[in-house]
């Protein structure tokens, strides 16, 4: 079964999440990779606002390949998260409600969610043709100095992925590979 | 052909092979590799897992049909040559040739530039993806045999080196092989292909690891001890349960490539080089 969301996410919203969910999710995702992250968490250390609201919002940890002429955008597969791990807690702490990417989070990250009720999800890595074909419309937010490591603001529909860890505790990377092991 | 019995290329002739090349490997997945994903897909128990293998296989389609990279991590441009010693390079600095070749590809391609000019202090993005990480052979011969490999970074970060004693034996490099992939979770975007280096020098051996990558999936090294290893590894790393994308299930690696090299008799490095289940190489012949 799919279940379809719509951000900004709520309460109610992340917390009938589980892991192992297949998800759509329709909407606004915010692009970020490290070095968007690093400038995120400066702002917040120094107390300035943020280019964006990202209470109740989705950050997606991807750089797109340059749109060709016509198109909202290139290929936007995820890219690997423990990246982020570091900088995930204070967004979290901040409103963040949800992060797709791919890869396991650090112990730190998944007890934040617990904490701040967010979730992890997971988008195919190396399927950015195909997700692409979700993302509707693309404008940069800020850092466009970063090139592909920008703030995008996607507008997606039937956006794919999976729960990884819910506000439970659970994580889909434990708990597959336990019952798929052999030995 | 020279007066001297030289071969004579032209090296503009390689910026245009490389170019094309960098834009043709990062939308077409070897046909190999599909082959090997079909055959995962078909053979997979987990539900969840084969619904990934469905959509990986779809993106792949996709990217093939409408020229569209499969992944947004078109890699760092990993360039091979085989140049013959009959050959005569003319027209310009080969290096030079090349980067340019990256610079077009990745620019007019709209493929995605992920290069930083310093590791470590500035890490400014060059722009163009360019340098290419270049390898030259000489071989015999009065041609040139030209190989692209973008290289993402999720798989290149999770790749390994040890240096073994001998004494560690067959099973030591079983056990590093799997641990490493065990440890790389699904940070590599697994299915993957592991290649894996036995031998050499620490530097020639990550090597032999990259070089056992540009192999196609499916093929076997020559000598059948070695094969039988591949075999042998690969099932292990399918015990693993760390399935596509990590998600749980039985396709973990789609194959496992092994290079090896004569070493010192003191030594035995292994090295572990991974890619992705997109894993794009492509060759040609000038
Ligand atoms: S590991 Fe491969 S498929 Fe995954 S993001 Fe990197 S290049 Fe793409």
């Amino acid at each position: 079964m799919v279940i379809e969301i719509s951000t900004p996410l709520t309460e109610e919203t992340v917390a009938r999440l589980k892991a192992g969910d297949n998800v759509r999710i329709s909407g606004v995702l915010y692009t970020a990779r490290d070095a968007a992250h690093k400038r995120l968490v400066a702002l917040i250390a120094e107390g300035k606002e943020l280019p964006m609201d990202i209470r109740g919002q989705i950050i997606y940890y991807v750089g797109p390949t340059p749109a060709r002429p016509g198109m909202p955008i290139g290929s936007a597969g995820p890219t690997t998260s423990y990246r982020m791990d570091s900088y995930a807690p204070l967004l979290m702490e901040h409103g963040l409600k949800g992060m797709i990417g791919k890869g396991s989070r650090s112990q730190a990250v998944r007890d934040a969610m617990v904490r701040f009720k967010a979730v992890y999800f997971a988008a195919i890595g190396g399927a950015g043709a195909l997700l692409a074909k979700c993302v509707k419309a693309s404008e940069i937010v800020a850092y466009e100095d970063l090139g592909p490591e920008a703030i995008r603001k996607l507008t997606v529909e039937g956006f794919t992925v999976v729960v990884v860890n819910d506000i439970y505790g659970t994580d889909l990377y434990e708990e597959g590979v336990r019952r798929y092991r052999i030995g | 052909m020279g007066c001297n019995g030289l071969r004579e290329i032209h090296v503009s002739d390689v910026t245009a092979a490389v170019k094309r090349l960098c834009i043709s490997a990062n939308c077409n997945v070897p046909r190999e590799t599909i082959s090997a994903l079909k055959r995962a897909e078909k053979a997979e128990e987990s539900p969840v897992a084969r619904e990934v293998l469905k959509q990986i296989l779809e993106n792949h389609r996709i990217a093939r049909e409408e020229g569209v990279p499969a992944c947004q991590d078109t890699g760092v441009a990993m360039v091979f040559l085989e140049v013959g010693q009959d050959v005569h390079l003319v027209g310009g600095d080969l290096y030079a040739a090349i980067n340019e070749g990256v610079r077009q590809g990745y620019t007019e391609g709209y493929l995605r530039k992920s290069l930083v000019d310093d590791p470590l202090f500035k890490r400014m993005n060059t722009g163009d993806n360019t340098p290419a990480m270049i390898y030259v052979d000489v071989v015999p011969g009065t041609n040139v045999k030209l190989t692209v490999a973008p290289k993402g970074g999720g798989a290149e970060n999770m790749s390994g080196i040890a240096m073994l004693t001998p004494a560690a034996g067959v099973e030591g490099v079983k056990r590093f092989v799997v641990e490493r992939v065990q440890k790389a979770g699904s940070n590599p975007c697994p299915p993957v292909v592991v290649g894996v280096g036995i031998g050499g020098t620490f530097d020639r051996v990550a090597l032999l690891a990259k070089k056992a990558l540009l192999r196609p999936v499916g093929s076997h090294n020559a000598d059948p001890t070695y094969a039988k290893l591949e075999k042998e590894l690969l099932a292990e790393i399918n015990k693993l349960g760390i399935g596509p994308q990590g998600f749980g299930g039985r396709a973990t690696a789609l194959a496992v490539n092994i290079e090896y090299a004569p070493c010192h008799i003191a030594s035995m490095p292994v090295a572990v080089n991974l890619n992705c289940h997109v894993g794009p190489h492509e060759s040609v012949e000038l």
